[in-house]
């Protein structure tokens, strides 16, 4: 890997790159706000920015720190409310999401709840706020995250939100909307997406420098591998500049 | 159209053959009665008369939060909430209380400091977002002291919009498929139309609501600026409703411009005037989050003698909160947190 730029600065370019002029993306605080602003500076102008409190459309211009402070709503074209926010989801028209979450399995479900016995857990975390309802309702769900295998697990011990949930067909029996679910996951080795007929979890692209043993070592079940592996493109040097200069210049979330 | 014609049939079968038991069901607790009668019946004897409704933070508490109630407080978690009545709370050693979780963060928090809760309905508990995780809160989750219920954020917010419309239950087309739907209340039904699936989320009257706003006349007609959250839906469901204001106004400035009115007089029991109501949180337009107090909480939390002695000195032992205000750098610190606020743009 070339020492010119960080992982941090790899995953926030290559989630940014994702995100396509036009679009609506639903974003949470940190890395994913930061890729939302960088596309949105460099080659998507038109992409419209949400926040779950009701913060719509806004002029980024500071890293929030909440999804509901009032960065989320600088110069934006509207301060709404959750309700609008959520069933403008639910209306189907906002394309991306970004989501995180303790654990991930196979077919993208994801755990923001506990880990251990449910009533009495080892370890309480938030729980779905609003990622469950962006799951469910937005187009595509992103995901960017360390890669190790305490996170990557055969099977999430709570599923706060749906992935592919137990495979092809599932979604849609439960009742979601169909053609929602996971698209891709933005790590610090490599671009995964997932099967079209399985809907299992597949190596797309690995970063410079990573091995497809090294993804392997820190997966904790099957990857899919497809006939070719790429390589996740390094960060350009005006992306970098942008990145440094207008989304982060105080390095909350790229570092110091 | 012919297709349409050929797959109505289809779809009535399903409802008829595929009896509501066969439809999955949460599992969690239900914290409250969905029966909108009951709710017309007590909403039928609250006051419409314009009278003045002011009283201290203290006496609020005292006459409308009481041990056992169900408490929902406004804003986002550390955004335009009513610190100066979570304080209060925890003054007055209330206990047993149920809890609205709704992306609750530093809310939740002081009401985990003060073991005043025991029900929960949790959608975002425990963290404070970019900040980090509550020490002391996931204690008191993780020991069982409060029971949960789980949802979403949404599912919160169409529960109160239920309440509000005075109907028993709301639609959601999220939370299928899921733990979280298991261990909710909530339950899955089918379209009548379409024979699709929703599920059906029980309507919510909090006991008591606090939301902090910008401005409010003596009655109680608020004014909010910026993002309202679930305050719209959460004014209407709440069965009694205290509001902070930073400002108050005259009644003649709400009636010059009503279309600015977002809780209208005759939802609202009390009037508290609260500059600086929301601090350490961020009020829009007023001054940011005061982000060095809130890492001074996360620290003291680590070590359970630390944060005892850590609330003593900022709640137990502090006679209201102008004095908490003063501990915390008073209006030196205030004025960096407005300018902060609102000089964002240079």
């Amino acid at each position: 890997m070339s020492a010119s730029y960080n992982m941090m600065e790899m995953m926030i370019c290559a989630a940014a790159r994702i995100l396509e002029d036009g679009k609506t993306v639903a974003v949470g605080t940190g890395a994913p706000c930061a890729a939302a602003m960088l596309a949105q500076k460099t080659h998507a102008p038109n992409l419209v920015i949400a926040f779950e409190a009701g913060g719509l459309a806004p002029r980024l211009s500071q890293m929030p720190i909440s999804v509901g402070d009032s960065r989320t709503f600088f110069q934006a074209n509207s301060a709404a409310g959750m309700a609008e926010m959520m069933t403008t989801c639910a209306r189907g028209m906002v394309d991306y999401a970004f989501l995180g979450g303790a654990q991930i399995d196979k077919y993208g479900n994801l755990n923001s709840t506990s880990v251990g016995d449910y009533k009495k857990p080892k370890v309480r975390f938030p729980g779905s706020g609003g990622a469950n309802d962006f799951a469910s309702l937005c187009w595509r769900t992103l995901i960017m995250t360390v890669h190790n295998r305490s996170r990557f697990v055969e099977k999430v011990e709570f599923l706060t939100s749906p992935g592919y949930l137990g495979g092809e067909g599932e979604r849609e029996e439960a009742g979601l909307p169909p053609g929602t679910g996971p698209y891709k996951i933005i790590t610090d080795l490599a671009i995964l997406g997932y099967g079209e007929k399985s809907r299992r979890m597949r190596l797309e692209s690995l970063h410079p420098g990573v091995s497809v043993d090294k993804v392997r070592e820190n997966t904790g079940f099957a990857l899919e591998m497809p006939e070719k592996v790429a390589l996740t493109p390094e960060p350009t040097a005006e992306a970098l500049r942008v990145l440094r200069e207008q989304v982060d210049p105080q390095r909350y979330v790229i570092g110091k | 159209m012919h297709m349409d014609t050929q797959e109505n049939p289809r779809i009535l079968d399903q409802i008829t053959t595929e009896t509501p038991v066969g439809l999955p069901q949460g599992e969690g607790p239900l914290f409250g009665d969905p029966d909108p009668d009951a709710a017309r019946a007590f909403f039928m004897g609250k006051s419409r008369s314009e009278t003045d409704k002011r009283m201290s933070a203290k006496q609020a508490v005292e006459r409308f939060i009481t041990d056992g109630c169900y408490l929902a407080i406004g804003g986002f978690g550390a955004n335009r909430i009513p610190t100066v009545i979570l304080h209060e709370i925890l003054r007055a050693r209330r206990r047993g209380m149920a809890f609205l979780g709704h992306t609750s963060t530093h809310d939740f928090q002081l009401l985990c400091a003060g073991h005043c809760l025991n029900r929960v309905d949790a959608a975002y508990i425990v963290g404070l977002e970019a900040r980090g995780l509550s020490p002391n809160a996931r204690r008191v989750v993780q020991s069982g002291e409060v029971e949960l219920c789980e949802w979403t954020n949404h599912a919160l917010s169409v529960r109160l919009q239920a309440a509000a419309s005075g109907l028993s239950y709301g639609l959601l087309r999220s939370m299928l498929g899921t733990d979280t739907f298991r261990r909710s209340a909530g339950k899955v039904v089918r379209c009548p139309f379409t024979g699709k699936k929703f599920v059906a989320l029980p309507a919510l009257w909090p006991d008591v609501a606090v939301i902090h706003v910008h401005e409010a006349d003596v009655f109680g007609n608020a004014r909010i600026r910026g993002i309202s959250v679930a305050d719209m839906e959460l004014a209407r469901a709440a069965k009694r409703l205290i509001i902070t204001a930073e400002r108050l106004v005259p009644n003649l400035e709400i009636r010059q411009d009503p279309t600015r009115t977002a809780i209208p007089y005759y939802l609202v029991d009390a009037v508290v005037h609260a500059p600086f109501g929301s601090y350490p949180g961020n009020m829009p337009y007023e001054y940011f989050s005061d982000e060095d107090h809130l890492m001074q909480w996360l620290a003291a939390e680590k070590d359970p003698e630390i944060f005892a002695r850590f609330l003593d000195q900022y709640i137990y032992q502090v006679a209201d909160f102008d004095e908490y205000l003063q501990l915390c750098g008073g209006l030196g610190r205030l004025r960096e947190l407005r300018d902060q606020e609102c000089l964002a743009a240079d």
